[in-house]
């Protein structure tokens, strides 16, 4: 008996070891360093020279940029995932009875989320062009004057949510598998009780689909922290030279902290961006995981 | 039933039962806002000139100008990145498949002490933004010289990446474990029970995740723009976004270039479908 406990645990530590070595090289280690980069005027090029809490205090009292970078963020976060969630779960619900085209409608919706977010960015500019895109081309149509869109400070964060919504397909595809998983006895169940459809999207979509919602948006607000590949294409394209432009407009949290690490090659700086972001990321995660007690529903034997 | 109630029931499954051409309705509806994107980037790209710029827009080009593809293609070196691009996502692809799949073994399929501990830690590094790790991270592959290199692209794909371990250890941990033991009375080593009981079981998972994984690596921008400042290494993602700074307002070529970076995606999503959205399932949200 011991003699396998201690087979298994060699086997398993040389199975895991890619892994082992994963955490420590690229995370372990990272993560202390970054810690004491955090801590220190470090260039990359002259070794790190200490000083102490300075860069977060110049980060929270002294630059307006870094507030400006996280609010645009929290703009995105705050506006952008619950609008993709709720459109992403309302496709969902529509394609969720048995449905012709349904394969059809699943590729329509899913492809732009896989779609190359470079080139994404690129056909969005082009839609979006004040003067000659598409959008404000239908726009005209209906007797709209269109904005200014990415060209526009106050209507560059409002077109970049929408070049998001365009990708809600990923989330789609993960509400749908959610919604095919609950059992239609429960349905049936329900209507016996007399609930009526509404009664039951309220009673049963929803709580056997909780976990579902908590998943996607757990995912969404990481991902949306992180925002960066759509706003450094926007900013290097055409007429817009400016990183973050208009008038720092859609300087993202992830786009000002790479400008600061790499372009103006303040590490130590960057990497205390990094740590509040982390921050920021978790308080945001644990808030709702605390919350998600009273909305999310774990089906009791069903695991 | 009280009127009251019955006047809701019959409201509500107004409501819900949309008839079903309703839904359809519908679903056309939000779908010409998904597919429209796509044809304008596609009918952009063989437009001349003239038909791009007018006002109102020209729907349909009155002849296709293929010759933008050629156009696009030359101007950037474009089967040099595609070369570049495919090296990366093939080595990560291997990599991913062969290091996330042990990884994955170890934690769905041996019983040792420790694992649960480090299983967390693995979930909880999913957690953790990429950019805290970031710039230690890219110290290490500059001291080892590997800037210019795709090893700072590749060499993390080969020890295991969190999302796909997880993923494979949801589905490994559907393998009755009956098939081990019988396995290893056979004589069977731990080894070969992952070679030849648990991944031949396992093909469909794999085939999932070597298809996200090729994904992922096409598609990645972070990583080539942080490490690849050579012109001649550049990907396509990188290409293509040089190729926006560098080119004003061509856009029926910038369209093209897009297109043609895309389509292998559209193609692979068309021939792999099914298993894409089995590996919908198995992200694992169901625990």
């Amino acid at each position: 008996m011991r003699s396998e406990a201690r087979r298994n645990l060699r086997n398993g530590l040389l199975f895991a070891s890619p892994w082992l070595l994963n955490l420590g090289l690229f995370i372990a280690y990272p993560i202390a360093a970054s810690f004491y980069y955090s801590l220190c005027s470090y260039d990359a090029l002259r070794a790190p020279h200490w000083v102490g809490l300075e860069n977060y205090r110049t980060l929270l009292t002294d630059d307006p940029l870094f507030w400006r970078a996280l609010g645009n963020t929290l703009y995105i976060v705050a506006l952008g995932l619950p609008l993709n969630l709720a459109v992403s779960l309302g496709i969902a619900l529509l394609m969720n009875q048995k449905l012709k085209g349904m394969a059809f409608y699943r590729t329509i919706f899913y492809l732009p989320s896989i779609t190359p977010m470079v080139a994404t960015s690129i056909l969005w500019l082009w839609l979006l062009n004040p003067e000659m895109g598409l959008v404000n081309g239908l726009l005209e149509k209906v007797g709209v004057q269109g904005p200014g869109w990415l060209a526009s400070p106050d209507w560059s964060k409002p077109a970049l949510i929408l070049m998001g919504l365009w990708g809600a397909g990923g989330s789609m595809v993960i509400y749908l598998a959610g919604l095919q998983d609950v059992p239609a006895q429960l349905y049936e169940a329900a209507s016996l009780d007399g609930a009526g459809k509404l009664a039951q999207f309220r009673h049963v979509t929803l709580p056997m689909l909780s976990p579902v919602i908590l998943f996607n948006l757990i995912m969404g607000l990481i991902a949306g922290f992180q925002y960066f590949t759509q706003v450094w294409v926007i900013s290097g394209a055409i007429g817009n030279k400016a990183l973050g432009g208009p008038q720092d407009s859609t300087l993202v949290y992830a786009l000002y902290l790479f400008s600061a690490a790499f372009l103006d090659f303040r590490m130590g700086y960057a990497c205390a961006m990094a740590w509040i972001l982390f921050l920021v990321t978790l308080a945001c995660a644990l808030l709702i995981f605390r919350s998600s007690a009273r909305w999310v529903y774990y089906g009791g034997d069903t695991r | 039933m009280d009127r009251h109630s019955r006047w809701t029931r019959s409201r509500s499954s107004f409501i819900f039962h949309l008839s079903s051409w309703l839904r359809h309705l519908v679903l056309i509806f939000l779908g010409a806002f998904f597919f429209l994107p796509f044809y304008w980037l596609v009918s952009t790209a063989l437009k001349s000139d003239a038909e791009v710029f007018a006002v109102p827009p020209v729907w349909i080009p009155k002849e296709l100008r293929w010759h933008n593809f050629v156009d696009a293609v030359s101007y950037v070196p474009f089967f040099l990145y595609l070369k570049n691009t495919l090296v990366i996502c093939m080595l990560s692809v291997a990599g991913t498949l062969v290091s996330s799949s042990m990884v994955a073994y170890s934690f769905a399929r041996i019983r040792w002490a420790g694992r649960d501990l480090l299983f967390f830690l693995l979930v909880a590094t999913m957690m953790l933004p990429g950019q805290v790790t970031m710039i230690p991270v890219f110290a290490v592959f500059r001291a080892l010289g590997w800037v210019d290199t795709i090893y700072p692209l590749v060499v993390p794909h080969w020890l295991g990446t969190a999302f796909f371990v997880f993923m494979l250890r949801q589905f490994f941990m559907t393998i009755p474990l009956e098939l081990s033991d019988s396995a290893r009375i056979d004589g069977c080593s731990e080894w070969d029970i992952y070679r030849r009981v648990v991944l031949p079981l396992s093909r469909p998972a794999l085939a999932t995740v070597g298809l996200f994984a090729f994904i992922n690596a096409w598609n990645d921008f972070g990583g080539p723009l942080l490490y690849l400042n050579d012109e001649r290494k550049a990907t396509l993602s990188l290409g293509l976004q040089q190729f926006v700074s560098q080119h004003d307002a061509e856009w029926s070529l910038l369209m093209a270039a897009s297109a043609l970076m895309t389509l292998p995606i559209v193609l692979i999503f068309f021939f792999a479908q099914r298993t894409f959205i089995q590996g919908i399932t198995l992200t694992g949200i169901k625990g």
